[in-house]
């Protein structure tokens, strides 16, 4: 069997399959130092936790410990690969440093105690802030790294039990655009397109989306077409020369923040040219004549003029995405992270709508999830949504929601959408949320512009308990500290980016007293002796099987539909796409195959905003707009970034992700072979800026802004001029002194890329924008010969000669191993 | 006919907004969404200003076309102090009351939108109907912006 340093070649070897044939199967294995196959005692079912790709994969188990992974075969997503987090992420596992007890804070100091001390102290604590204020006074924060079962058990506690309209998840940060993009356009939530869309295109166009360093196993099924006969062409929107751009037959790096001109270009040319499908539009869309007045005065020219991209380059991609057969959209943090973020990322349906493009084999869209089980946050109401895609402003269905909990209709807050994560931290700001229950997630490191976000979990008047499986930067402000177990410890579903649902087995025990989330919520439900109107204890389950049944039931008839699953058919096979009930049961590979969209008003998720103001529209106004449930072609017009260069600040700071690490790194910098690969913090700038201001490869450099900065030594790589860019992975935990408030601008120089970002988020998806803010570069120390600690298999390879800097490698310790079938393949 | 007064009151009317919405954005800099939109939507009032002073022309009116200005310095106290009181659970009442000026001055907007819309119209003045078509729109978003964040954030500030 090969042996492949997976490091050095995140995406492994190449298996060439043409357009329309089947991705041929290559099976990962990576095991721990000395393990045998043969010595492995059981296989445990799962799939990956550390990306939204989903890839399946089986858990090794020796010895009543994790000792290795392998790609499953059989699976839809993934067909046997692995990507280089799913191969050595799990050693996180068995850190040392996992927290095994629960602690509370006793004289300012976080101590250890039992379970009961402390959940009666967060329950204690919920109680009185209850009869004091009322549901106001308690927030919920989740991740999107937990299970099905758990966002659905503490949707149900916290909207129909205690009442309260705070309730987000950090996948706000990842993933809000997407629902909301996907809401406009198409009424509902849900993604249209399937993975497999990449068999069959013969366009592909990347928006924002650095899929071969988030979705390294959907880029490796991609590579595999570019190697194949009849590859398709590519498309790639990036300021970044990701490894997607270099591969691209046009790469459009447009000036940060105007990806709303840049859509509005292609759109102009696309509509100009007749490339529209005028029966589709007819038949299935409202509104086409409104987005064709608004890009009429948006022409190439003036697109390539505001977005600083070579016009006859605009004009080609135009092209291609016009004459198109067979076109895949893809959308992520480019767009999603950036300014106008819902405004942008609708166009890329737009573009769908106006070729007619959706629900036929490589016609598809698909708005990217950024975390591993961001999906079910959406699906189970754990996010500023209501469960199973219901309106919040559509009475039927909180009275539907209400039957189902069998509690009473006033009892779920739904008086305005569900509190988003940046207003409920300015609620914590001013002082009227003063309980936040954080689980699995660390906004002390995540959220925009730091030096704020720790004032404000710091209050002394915020009652502030985190779940979690480190202490984390967050857990070290808390009130309360409740060990959970993750991954591999306790048994759930997860539903991946394209809908595939996934069941999750136990393989080993969580270490010490570590308990599953879902156990510490239905702890915390008991304590606050919640009940339903009949006065039965509200949560009716006591386990994951009993909360999945219970989603069943809820999201049966709506576009999410779980009631054909069960943890039975998941067991075995491939993991299945939603709708799943009686009449698909076999789950739907694409949405919108025949035109229909679940965008009527009576069914509809969301009646849509005005994308500039965010306002909602309201139902009367939807229905004039959209009464017979048609897709709607919504238009924007391009509105200036907040926060330009300017001669101050007279760098565009952009932040994002690199390959070999996941949000703030709790668990892939305790993966040797991933930490060795990025081991601190860098910053990128162009060879053109870099010789300009008489800087090298390794100075150590100074990133400010208004709000604060970064130290960072000096990739000078493939970005676009006047861009820099911070990974935002790195924090304190593991280098406590790395903050000082003393120095840099006026708010403290730290590590972590958020010191610099801005408070802004989009009016419509309030996600948070990452991609535009202003930052001034300055000289710190001069290099000592070294490179700086980025790698170079990524959008992070150096600008010089090859072979200046050393390649990013694993060495024996990495080295995976890959098996193709039958056929073969070339490296 | 009277259609140079129905101009100079809009202009002078979108001038006012624009200046409701500045203020709105500088007491409440630590409401971020506010602040930041607030500020977007300034610039109709301004493209509207320059409009009706380009058209106010053929109706023998002398408008100024640059949008009456703000002092900086004024700005900067205002949002300072927008930040020492970030902290205190105040701000969010006086939102609510911010909100509802703007709800009611755009509403006025809106209605001069209306009537210049409906002399245009019996006057049979294509230009200035279209002006009217092109504007109003921006003016009823403003409105519905204002109601919306009103909506949003009364619950809070109310029963906290």
């Amino acid at each position: 069997m090969p042996r492949v340093d997976r490091i050095a070649e995140p995406w492994g070897t190449r298996t060439p399959y043409g357009a329309g044939d089947e991705w041929p199967v290559r099976v990962d294995r990576f095991l721990q130092e000395g393990v045998r196959e043969e010595d492995v005692e059981r296989w445990a079912q799962s799939a990956s936790i550390l990306h939204s790709n989903g890839d399946a994969l089986d858990i090794a188990v020796s010895d009543g410990r994790i000792v290795g992974v392998r790609g499953r075969a059989a699976d839809r997503v993934n067909r046997g690969r692995l990507g280089p987090k799913d191969l050595y992420g799990w050693q996180a596992n068995h850190s040392p440093d996992r927290l095994t007890r629960p602690l509370v804070r006793e004289n300012g100091r976080l101590v250890e105690a039992d379970w009961d001390t402390a959940m009666e102290r967060v329950a204690g604590r919920a109680k009185e802030l209850l009869d004091e204020q009322g549901p106001s006074a308690l927030a919920f924060y989740t991740t999107g790294q937990l299970f099905l079962e758990e966002y659905y058990t503490l949707g149900l506690i916290a909207h129909g039990g205690i009442g309260t309209n705070h309730v987000d998840g950090n996948t706000r940060l990842c993933t809000a655009t997407a629902a909301a993009a996907l809401k406009e356009s198409f009424g509902s939530d849900g993604q249209p397109g399937s993975y497999a869309d990449v068999d069959h295109a013969d366009v592909i166009a990347l928006y924002g989306h650095n899929v071969a360093e988030t979705q390294t196993v959907l880029w490796a099924r991609i590579l595999d077409r570019l190697a194949g006969p009849n590859p398709p062409a590519l498309i790639c929107v990036d300021p970044r020369e990701t490894p997607a751009a270099r591969a691209a037959t046009v790469h459009l790096a447009n000036r940060p923040g105007t990806n709303v001109a840049l859509m509005n270009g292609l759109l102009h040319e696309i509509i100009a040219n007749g490339w529209i499908d005028e029966d589709y539009l007819r038949d299935h869309v409202v509104g086409f004549e409104e987005l064709r007045e608004r890009v009429a005065d948006c022409p190439a020219e003036e697109a390539a003029r505001i977005c600083d991209v070579p016009v006859g380059r605009l004009r080609e991609a135009a092209r291609l995405i016009g004459t198109a057969d067979r076109l895949l959209s893809t959308v992520l943090q480019g767009f999603y992270q950036s300014h106008q973020a819902t405004a942008a990322s609708v166009q890329v349906n737009n573009v769908h709508l106006v070729r007619g493009m959706l629900g036929r084999p490589g016609c598809g869209v698909l708005q990217m999830n950024g975390q591993p089980t961001a999906q079910n946050t959406r699906e189970c109401g754990a996010d500023g949504d209501l469960p199973g895609f219901r309106n919040w402003s559509n009475d039927a269905h909180v009275a539907e929601l209400a039957r189902i909990w069998n509690v009473d209709q006033l009892a779920i807050p739904h008086y305005s959408p569900p509190t988003h994560a940046m207003q409920m931290f300015r609620y914590i700001e001013e002082g009227s949320i003063r309980f936040l229950y954080v689980s699995g997630t660390n906004p002390a490191v995540s959220m925009p512009e730091l030096h704020r976000i720790r004032s404000i979990l710091a209050q002394e008047r915020l009652f502030l308990v985190v779940q979690d499986i480190f202490l984390s930067e967050t857990a070290e402000l808390a009130d309360v500290v409740l060990p959970a177990a993750t991954w591999g410890e306790k048994t759930g579903t997860f539903t991946n980016a394209d809908r595939t649902v996934h069941l999750s087995e136990k393989a080993v025990d969580p270490p010490g007293e570590a308990r599953p989330d879902l156990d510490i919520f239905l702890d915390f439900a008991r304590r606050l002796d919640l009940r339903d109107k009949d006065g039965a204890p509200l949560v009716k389950w006591s386990d994951p099987e009993g909360a999945f049944e219970g989603w069943k039931e809820c999201s049966r008839g709506r576009p999410c539909d779980y009631s054909g699953l069960s943890y039975e058919k998941l067991r075995g096979g491939s993991g299945v796409q939603w709708p799943c009930d009686d009449a698909h049961p076999d789950g739907t590979e694409r949405l919108y195959a025949d035109g229909a969209f679940w965008s009527a008003p009576e069914v509809c998720e969301d009646y849509g905003r005005d994308l500039v103001t965010g306002a909602p529209l309201s139902p009367t106004e939807y229905k004039a707009l959209n009464p017979d449930g048609k897709a709607v072609a919504k238009a924007a017009e391009y509105i200036p970034p907040h926060e330009p260069p300017d001669d101050e600040f007279p760098f565009a700071l952009t932040t994002g992700r690199t390959l070999y690490h996941f949000h703030t790194r709790t668990k892939t910098a305790r993966a040797p072979q991933l930490q060795r690969a990025a081991p601190e913090v860098w910053v990128e700038m162009s060879a053109a800026d870099a010789e300009r201001l008489g800087f090298a490869e390794g100075d150590l450099l100074e990133v400010a802004t208004r709000r604060g900065g970064v130290q960072a030594r000096l990739r000078v790589g493939g970005i676009r001029d006047g861009v820099v860019f911070l990974p935002f992975h790195y924090g304190y935990w593991d280098r406590p002194d790395a903050y000082d408030p003393e120095k840099g601008p006026d708010k403290g120089m730290g590590r972590a890329a958020n010191e610099a970002t801005v408070t802004d988020w989009d009016p419509v998806s309030k996600q948070p924008l990452f991609k535009t803010a202003a930052a001034r570069v300055s000289l710190v120390e001069r290099g000592r010969g070294l490179p700086a600690p980025a790698p170079t298999t990524t959008a992070s390879r150096p600008a010089g000669p090859e072979g200046a800097v050393p390649a990013t490698s694993g060495g024996a310790e990495a080295e995976a191993e890959e098996s193709v079938a039958a056929s073969g393949g070339a490296r | 006919m009277k259609l140079d007064l129905v101009i100079k009151e809009l202009h002078r009317s979108e001038n006012e907004l624009a200046h409701v919405l500045l203020r709105l954005s500088e007491r409440h800099k630590t409401d971020h969404e506010t602040y930041h939109v607030a500020r977007d939507l300034v610039r109709w009032c301004h493209d509207h200003v320059r409009e009706l002073a380009r058209i106010g022309e053929d109706y023998g009116l002398k408008l100024d076309a640059e949008p009456a200005g703000e002092s900086t310095v004024a700005e900067r106290v205002r949002e300072k102090a927008a930040e020492w009181l970030g902290r205190r659970k105040e701000p969010g009442l006086l939102l609510l009351a911010d909100l509802r000026h703007l709800y009611r001055v755009a509403s006025g907007v809106s209605l001069d939108w209306e009537l210049l819309a409906q002399a245009a119209q019996g006057a049979r003045r294509k230009e200035l109907l279209e002006l009217a078509e092109r504007c109003h729109p921006q003016t009823l978003r403003q409105v519905r912006w204002a109601n919306a964040r009103l909506k949003e954030s009364a619950t809070q500030a109310l029963v906290s």
